[in-house]
């Protein structure tokens, strides 16, 4: 039914939809609605049967999806940027033990500097956790993505982490096509565990492993997250065949055909850079996009094909490691090593920093010169970063760089809205 | 693309008013796109939130800078935030005030832009009238709808019911057609005062 819904209780509603039995959360901004949303039908009795269980942090609330799927539940969780972080032990043992929990990833950059709007720096920091990472694009995309990573996780048992951009989409009002509950239920079958823990029938899950089996068990893993890049094509056209609408998959392309320059990014930026793209399409430009929908595990021969034919890849992510450079530039390059493309990356949005259409049309432009460097950041205030660099160097005044540089940029005085972090 | 960004204080329903809009454009079969300025909340603090309409699916979600409509809860911001940056010469202004432009210090502001694009309109005392409490979005609304008529009355008083439910709703709507009817009257006074003056010219 279509409906102009926030985000947030878009999604709320539609894991509902996927009848979890435990949901176990700590609220974090921009998580938050969405947990209370889902709070609200459990305790209405919309959502049943369902424990929703409180707990007092996130490393308790995956361990306690972890202890429910192990006994044989649908369990689902939701989470951002310092919680992850908290409850990452417990990440990699919800993929190390094979359990399809589903977690909602409400984007948001990680300190510090304390922040609590949008980047991609928390997916990043679990993108080798071993769980399958899908983005969304929209609000429908998020929707839709949540009930098919249920099928998803159960079928391959493996946990799936549905990653939405905090703030910009889970806090956004737009029209979303919800799902009705049996669609789903046609889609989405009861939970059948293959492993769970029984009293009658005792089991361990999670033994110790040496050194005479570990490589395997974790080769093993590998090879089970690429069967999903087999799997998440043809349950996106059973989604379709069922909902009426396509379902995002590994990548989507727009206006790639005779591109010499394509863009590859992640989330809800591409809804700009689409804007973006078409205004340089106008100008005369060969300008397409490359969206990757899956981004663990990482489809490369579909990005290899997407991208078979562009001249130059311009990356635009919302993530960087320090000392290194751009998270999903890397996997790119991985993808197009053997041709002659050259892969740049422009970090942009960081910390929420606004990405316009604007700026990614100049980005383009740079690119149409041949004058994009290997990396650089949209939108940097130079005269900061060499004003700091040059008091680190005199020691004039001692500090960490965060406070000094807010001293130099200060916040804008219209402070902006959403919830305590 | 027709875009309004809203200004107000934490508390004043800010958030809640881009939303209602929002959904009275969807009512009437157009894409709509509501969204708050990000951060932490806090209770009477300056907040913006954003409201697109489009008649094709929008794609964009960059704050928006360049307004076609602007429209200040609060007037207390006037002196204290940025709230015309970005704004054309034929951009809608619509300030939630009982004085004029002139009384707010804003009169060589205000002449910048086409006659009958910028009113002010008293929504806290219609919102006191109507509802009993000094929130005034909705009635704002109200007025937005007449001033740009980018919006029907009948849309957002579905709306506005849909997002405050019983006699809240019915309290709100009233103080929006209230407004409404107030920013239309004012229209037509502003146009009488512009054939009045033009006259001795004539």
């Amino acid at each position: 039914m279509l409906q102009q819904i926030e985000g947030s209780q878009a999604v709320a509603r539609a894991v509902a939809c996927c009848r979890p039995e435990v949901v176990c959360a700590y609220p974090i901004s921009p998580q938050t609605h969405i947990i209370e949303a889902i709070g609200v039908l459990v305790r209405t009795g919309e959502l049943a049967p369902c424990e929703f269980i409180n707990v007092e942090s996130e490393f308790a609330a995956m361990s306690v999806s972890i202890g429910a799927s192990a006994t044989g539940a649908r369990a689902y969780t939701a989470t951002a940027s310092q919680g992850l972080l908290y409850m990452m032990e417990a990440v990699h043992n919800a993929s190390g033990l094979e359990l399809p929990i589903v977690m909602t990833l409400a984007n948001r950059a990680i300190g510090a500097p304390i922040n609590i709007w949008n980047d991609h720096s928390d997916a990043m920091a679990a993108s080798d956790a071993g769980w399958i990472q899908l983005f969304a694009e929209t609000n429908q995309e998020a929707v839709d993505l949540h009930v098919l990573a249920f099928r998803l996780a159960e079928e391959l048992s493996l946990p799936v982490m549905v990653c939405m951009d905090g703030f910009v989409l889970t806090h956004a009002v737009e029209q979303v096509d919800l799902p009705e509950q049996g669609r789903v239920d046609a889609f989405l079958p009861p939970y059948a565990p293959h492993q769970f823990l029984d009293p009658a029938d005792p089991v361990s899950i999670g033994a110790m492993v040496g050194p005479e089996a570990f490589e395997e068990v974790k080769v093993l893993a590998h090879l089970r997250q690429l069967d999903a890049l087999d799997r998440i094509p043809e349950l996106a056209a059973e989604f379709e065949e069922i909902f009426g609408r396509p379902s995002a998959g590994l990548v989507g392309t727009y206006r790639t055909e005779g591109a010499d320059t394509i863009v590859v990014a992640l989330g809800s930026v591409l809804g700009t850079i689409k804007d973006a793209v078409d205004e340089r399409r106008r100008a005369g430009q060969r300008v397409g996009v490359v969206g990757i929908t899956t981004f663990r595990p990482f489809p490369t021969s579909e990005v290899r094909s997407a991208l078979a034919g562009a001249r130059q890849v311009v990356v635009i992510e919302k993530a960087f490691r320090a000392g290194g450079g751009g998270v999903l530039s890397g996997d790119v390059t991985l993808a197009v090593q053997d041709s002659d493309v050259g892969v740049h990356t422009v970090v942009a949005g960081l910390g929420g920093r606004p990405i316009t259409r604007r700026g990614v049309e100049s980005v383009l432009g740079s690119a149409a010169r041949g004058e994009l460097e290997p990396l650089s950041f949209l939108d940097l205030d130079n005269a900061v970063i060499e004003h700091e660099r040059a008091r680190v160097l005199s020691a004039s005044s001692p500090g960490p760089d965060g406070t000094a540089t807010v001293r130099r940029r200060p916040p804008p005085v219209a402070s902006p809205v959403g919830e305590a972090p | 693309m027709f875009q309004v960004r809203i200004h107000g204080r934490g508390g004043q329903g800010v958030v809640a008013a881009a939303e209602i809009l929002s959904m009275a454009a969807f009512d009437e079969g157009r894409f709509a796109q509501a969204f708050p300025s990000f951060g932490s909340e806090r209770m009477g603090a300056p907040v913006v939130s954003y409201c697109r309409i489009d008649d094709r699916p929008i794609r964009t979600h960059e704050p928006i800078a360049e307004p076609d409509a602007l429209i200040v809860q609060d007037p207390t911001l006037v002196h204290q935030v940025d709230l015309f940056g970005g704004l054309a010469d034929d951009a809608y202004v619509l300030v939630n005030t009982s004085k004029s432009f002139e009384g707010l210090g804003l009169a060589e502001f205000a002449s910048r832009f086409r006659p009958g694009r910028l009113l002010t309109c008293p929504a806290t005392a219609l919102a006191l009238e109507y509802v009993g409490r000094p929130l005034p979005n909705a009635a704002l609304l109200g007025g937005f709808a007449a001033l740009t008529g980018r919006i029907s009355l009948d849309a957002l008083e579905k709306a506005i019911s849909e997002r405050f439910a019983g006699v809240v709703g019915t309290a709100n709507a009233a103080a929006a057609r209230a407004a409404f009817e107030f920013v239309v009257d004012e229209a037509r006074a502003g146009q009488d005062r512009e054939v009045v003056a033009r006259a001795p010219a004539d």
